[in-house]
């Protein structure tokens, strides 16, 4: 059989999308090495068959115009982003074949949070970084991996490592990660390196498509332009300089010891049935039992941190819930729930409700002193006010308010813990709004708290703040 | 019915999940956390995806790669991490990607606070990134509108190929009601013409917002921009509450919305004929029907939580012919009603603010 | 239909840059540069007809996917 080397059936025939020049060549300078590498990937995937379900990421430089000639899919992507677009059409179809195209400056500089990120989370793709010291496109100023002494219209003195630090080494970095499978650094330097990096690319291919997770390959690569010489000269300045500073080699390859599809995610269809039945099981398990509301409760309920304040209010939504009516709880939310205070508003109306938060409540239940001197002036007249007395000093606005006094934190702690001291007030709320009977919230209370032996104290906590309120 | 009672946040993902929504990408934010905490819990055991993102950044640009394979995906925010998602939204507009972005606004500017604001208005409704374009932008006011319209958000966002926003408060966010437990939907559209997923029938397509010649980009920005007109014709909601024979009509949405619903009847009851209009979507703004309610009200009242954003669409919308009032609290300061009910006194006595 | 078993290497001469990296690379130095410019004003390579071993390093070391086509019978 004869061989030929010819251009890869996976770039396009004509090169359709480009809107200026020939619709044959390449839009790349004279002697630039992106359409060298451009064309041993086009060759990789079309030896290795995984073109069909390839999709190619460009990223913003010289190379953005990638989906010119690539026969895949093609995405392009915001400037260093093209490793986070990668990672997401990688997992959403796990048999996609997912290549990032990068350069310097989008790899190593605006886009340096992606590729460390990208690479640790050992994403199943392939990551190709032509690395040429230069932003290209842009007009020649410095990059990330510019070397000390290289001038750029940004360095037109030459780069120094006080005014604008070293080249970073990208393959380096990364090999220090656990995650990443294969790292590599290659050159467009001569003959040898080209064939070497033909290798690595299809290496790294290789080992997105057996599963074994991330591939890295950097490749220092000539731009004549930005560099100011001719072609052959960039490619000798590219062995005489930066060889030195970017060492070619392996940096890591554990593609040997990964097994196949290790790191292959799983991502399914979303079905409607297992959906349906996924969310039904979300309900919150009580059955509708209806009782009439005598009147609308507008609580506040405020105390330390730990009280068990925003779960009074979420035990007393849910056992209006199960009344059938409209209710809200909502928490002051932030760092005052982590640090000292916590307060929290809860309706229980008729109707729909207005302001989910409450301005003016006719419930106050306050568990330290400061919950009661910042609440009761705010409560309607003739409001209910619930203070623990073993730990509030009193209220002033006893003569417009129905004030009852009762030493929760003390009562819970005689029925085991003194953190039912909200269920507690629970009851005494019940009890004096009159709204719902004790079996009724014990009967919530049975399907919400979900641990047995607290239960128990919850109950007997009911219990005992109700019958406080009903019989002294 | 199965009901649950259940955080606005975590009501999202249960729209989500029934919208069909395939995969969340989110980094963490108060007071938006709790929407990835649940997409975490739930995408992964339905066999989604979900990744705790490096950053906002990375979080929208992974939106625009599933946005692209055309498969429903989403992210979620708050101010802060929202203003560092515009780009990969103008990215994502421009090359007509469908998805569902969140935005739990909290205080500003800067660092701000975590607690509720609607200062993001101008963000979301004008832009917010760069170039010509436009999120569809839902306003809900309670968990079951945050599950609804979420929802809702995933098939306008297919509808027209565009990112749709739902823009709500800390406290819409934070609160927890009672919501109906929706059915899941099958996705309705197909996006195959033009997705790239990384298969053989999608091969030829090509996810960008390039458009190197400015009569191609022209071009483009036009389509857009009938788009976006066929949008604000067909998709403006909003609703209304007594603003028949109003005298004054006060235009809330979000949280503050109802704080204003709750003092309309109030206000009747000491004689003051005030209505509620009350924008669903905050783009397209509902100015049609504010534009015809100005030719009856005698003034108009803006109230948000933000020191005058929503109020420039309302007076574009009454066009000079009565005047809009304003008032606003800021930082996280919520209003009362009864501070509200002051403000209807004062204009309604023919004061101005 | 050509009789030619040789290998050889083929320059499509509108699509080549005029780099001369293939010249570089030659180990049989059996490409040169034209005198005639294309269209595109560059001085394309052309092989000088032979010599060539089909060894394919001009293929690789070329930036542009088309420009150059070797085949080895």
């Amino acid at each position: 059989m004869a061989k030929v080397f010819e251009k890869p059936t996976s770039f396009y025939s004509n090169f359709e999308r480009k809107t200026a020049g020939s619709k044959k060549s390449t839009h790349y300078c004279p002697g630039c090495g992106h359409g060298n590498v451009h064309k041993m990937i086009a060759e990789a995937l079309e030896d290795l068959g995984l073109a069909e379900r390839s999709v190619f990421v460009s990223p913003v430089g010289c190379s953005v115009f990638g989906y010119y000639y690539f026969n895949s899919g093609n995405f392009q992507s915001a400037h260093g982003r093209a490793a986070a677009v990668a990672t997401a059409v990688k997992r959403t179809n796990p048999d996609s074949i997912v290549m990032s195209y990068q350069g310097d400056g989008d790899l190593a500089a605006i886009g340096t949070a992606e590729t460390i990120h990208t690479a640790n989370r050992g994403e199943n793709i392939t990551v190709f970084f032509i690395n040429n010291a230069i932003y290209g496109m842009t007009g020649g100023q410095m990059a990330p991996t510019t070397m000390i002494g290289q001038r750029s219209t940004t360095t037109p003195g030459g780069r120094t490592e006080v005014d604008h630090g070293n080249p970073i080494k990208v393959c380096e970095m990364l090999a220090t990660l656990p995650a990443p499978t294969f790292i590599t650094r290659v050159g467009l330097g001569n003959s040898k390196q080209i064939m070497q990096t033909r290798k690595a690319i299809r290496k790294a291919l290789k080992i997105q498509a057996e599963g074994k997770g991330y591939s890295f390959v950097e490749i220092l690569a000539p731009c004549p332009t930005g560099w100011k010489m001719d072609p052959p000269d960039a490619r000798d300045h590219l062995l005489s300089t930066m060889e030195d500073i970017f060492p070619l080699g392996v940096y890591k390859d554990t593609s040997e010891d990964v097994t196949e599809d290790h790191w292959k995610r799983v991502s399914l269809p979303f079905d409607v049935n297992k959906r349906h039945e996924y969310l039904q099981a979300m309900k919150t398990p009580l059955d509708l039992e209806p009782v009439e509301l005598k009147q609308d409760l507008n609580c506040k309920f405020a105390g330390f941190g730990g009280q068990g304040i925003l779960t009074l209010g979420l035990f007393l939504a849910q056992v209006g819930m199960k009344a059938g009516h409209q209710v809200s709880w909502f928490p002051a939310y932030g760092p005052e729930m982590r640090g000292g205070t916590a307060n929290c508003s809860v309706n229980i109306c008729k109707d729909r409700i207005g302001a989910p938060t409450v301005e003016h409540p006719n419930v106050l239940v306050a568990m330290n002193q400061p919950s009661v001197e910042m609440f009761e002036d705010e409560v309607v007249d003739g409001g209910w006010v619930f203070l623990d007395s073993g730990i509030c000093t009193g209220t002033a606005s006893a003569d417009r308010l129905k004030v009852t006094a009762i030493p929760a934190a003390e009562m819970a702690d005689a029925v085991g813990t003194p953190k039912v001291a909200n269920v507690v007030m629970l009851g005494a709320i019940c009890a004096a709004t009159g709204t719902f009977e004790p079996d009724y919230v014990k009967d919530t209370l049975r399907v919400i708290v979900r641990k047995k032996e607290l239960l128990e104290m919850n109950l007997a906590a009911f219990d005992a703040g109700w019958e406080f309120v009903k019989n002294g | 019915m199965a009901r649950q009672f259940m955080k606005g946040n975590d009501a999202i993902i249960l729209g989500a999940l029934a919208a069909g929504c395939r995969s969340y990408y989110g980094y963490p934010i108060t007071p938006a956390s709790e929407i990835a905490h649940a997409a975490a819990l739930h995408f992964p055991a339905l066999g989604g995806v979900f990744i705790q993102a490096e950053s906002e950044i990375a979080a929208i640009n992974m939106v625009y790669g599933t946005a692209g394979m055309g498969i429903r995906t989403m992210t979620a925010s708050s101010s802060p991490g929202f203003s560092l998602k515009q780009e990969g939204l103008s990215y994502i507009a421009g090359a007509e990607l469908p998805c569902v972005v969140v935005n739990i606004v909290r205080g500003g500017p800067g660092l701000g606070n975590i607690a509720p604001e609607q200062a993001d208005y101008f963000q979301i409704t004008k832009g917010g990134g760069h170039g010509n374009y436009r999120l569809v932008a839902l306003a809900p006011n309670g968990a079951q509108e945050m599950c609804d319209l979420t929802m809702l958000a995933f098939d306008l966002a297919d509808k027209y190929r565009t990112p749709a926003c739902i823009m709500a408060d800390g406290i819409t966010g934070q609160m927890m009601e009672v919501v109906d437990i929706p059915e899941p939907k099958t996705v309705p559209y197909d996006h195959t013409s033009w997705c790239a997923r990384g298969d053989s029938e999608t091969r030829m397509n090509l996810i960008s917002s390039i458009f190197l010649e400015p009569e191609d980009l022209e071009q483009h920005n036009l389509k857009l921009d009938k788009k976006y007109q066929q949008i604000t014709a067909a998709e403006t909601r909003y609703e209304e509450y007594r603003t028949d024979d109003a005298d004054l009509i006060v235009v809330a949405y979000g949280v503050v919305s109802r704080i204003v619903y709750s003092t309309i009847d109030q206000a009747r009851e000491e004689g003051l004929k005030v209505g509620l209009l009350r924008p669903i979507t905050v783009w397209p703004f509902p100015s049609e029907p504010i534009r015809k309610l100005a030719d009856s009200a005698k003034s108009f009242l803006a109230v948000e939580l933000s020191t005058g954003q929503m109020i420039e669409d309302v007076k574009l919308a009454v066009e000079g012919r009565c005047p809009v009032h304003f008032y606003g609290r800021s930082g996280g300061m919520v209003p009362g009603g009864r501070e509200i009910l002051e403000q209807y006194r004062a204009i309604l006595a023919g004061g101005t603010h | 239909m050509t009789t030619e078993l040789k290998p050889y290497m083929d320059v499509d001469s509108e699509l080549c840059k005029g780099c001369q990296l293939c010249l570089d690379v030659c180990p049989k130095s059996v490409i040169a540069i034209s005198d005639k410019l294309n269209s595109s004003s560059y001085h394309p390579a052309y092989y000088i007809g032979d010599g060539c071993t089909g060894c394919g390093l001009c293929f690789y070391a070329c930036p542009e996917p088309g420009a150059i086509r070797v085949v080895k019978p």
